[in-house]
């Protein structure tokens, strides 16, 4: 979902860079206060592993490949601050590093999958874990659906994008149908890797998940 | 529980087995906006990267004819790139005592 330069107008470009940057900014405060020493190897391994996982396109349909964006992912395992952090370096590293979409679309690109994918597919993790048990054996399949609406939530907000500034002159309609389509089907991919890497973190160091223990630990008392 | 030692080297070789060996059997269709816009036919309005001309440009490293290798360097250097910048952002952001100046 990495948008190339020209599919936008430089307006519209413009907009979302403003509102990427904004986004970012709280992020960074939302991490500062949130990461410690403690946390904060674990929210750099999320970026590198997410740069990793996203070179690997797997097919969904005839002709048609996606990959992870690893929004709800970060956000599980390392809060939505550092998670909208990781994925905006790793999107940084692409499109300087390998030209992995357009400078020019990259505040676009950001605020689709650093942000709204990070927070469409934490607020669904939240959501589904308030209604399943209570239990370790849930978060892995809350966090499988946040991962997977987190998909077509992104490719919508590119077809809002679209929509208030597209170069191209095709119907926002058939935009919209066409993404939420292709992305329902890459979404099941997102939120089978999302669930299942999720259970392996969980399985070898639950201590550090953001996702599971914001849900068990009780406030503590710390000196600042 | 793996000890912090273990699950951080852990995770970064699994990374870099991913991006390094996995990477070349990635398919090489189009994603899906990508393909959306083919199909619709707004991919027409796509202009060449700015920044087309980089030495990685497309996941795969400039003079190395052997594809395996090409996107497996690539790879490498991107995952070894981003542990670099993403772990020294965090350590910056998580320290306590001092904000980070701007």
């Amino acid at each position: 979902m990495h948008i190339p330069d020209g599919f936008l107008d430089v307006q519209t470009s413009v907009i979302f860079t403003g509102l990427s940057a904004a986004g970012v900014a709280v992020a960074l405060k939302g991490a500062r206060s949130q990461l410690d020493e403690k946390t904060a190897p674990l929210a750099g391994l999320t970026a590198v592993f997410i740069f990793a996982v996203q070179m690997l396109n797997f097919p969904v349909a005839a002709g048609t490949s996606g990959h992870l964006i690893g929004g709800a992912l970060a956000a599980i395992l390392v809060g939505p601050w550092a998670a909208t952090l990781a994925l905006t370096i790793v999107l940084l590293m692409q499109a300087f590093l390998f030209a992995d979409g357009g400078l020019t679309a990259l505040g676009a690109s950001t605020f689709n999958m650093a942000i709204v994918g990070v927070w469409a597919g934490y607020g669904t993790f939240l959501l589904i874990r308030k209604i399943l048990p209570k239990k370790k054996t849930s978060i892995p399949v809350a966090a499988a659906i946040g991962g997977f609406i987190s998909v077509p939530m992104a490719a919508i907000s590119f077809t809002v994008q679209y929509a208030v500034g597209a170069t191209a002159t095709y119907s926002t309609t058939t935009v919209l149908g066409a993404m939420v389509g292709t992305h329902i089907l890459i979404g099941i991919g997102e939120g089978l890797i999302t669930g299942l890497t999720v259970s392996a973190v969980l399985a070898s160091r639950s201590d550090l998940v953001y996702g599971w223990k914001n849900n068990t630990q009780k406030l503590e008392i710390r000196n600042a | 529980m793996l000890n912090n030692r273990r699950f951080y080297i852990g995770g970064f070789v699994v990374s870099l087995f991913l991006a390094g060996v996995v990477s070349f059997y990635a398919s090489s269709s189009p994603d899906g906006l990508e393909k959306v816009a083919e199909d619709i036919g707004f991919i027409e309005t796509a202009k060449e990267n700015t920044n087309a001309d980089v030495l990685l440009s497309d996941y795969g490293t400039k003079g190395v004819d052997n594809e395996r290798a090409s996107v497996g360097i690539a790879g490498v250097i991107g995952v070894i790139g981003t542990a670099v910048v993403a772990g020294v952002a965090f350590k910056l952001i998580a320290r306590k005592p001092r904000m980070v100046k701007n």
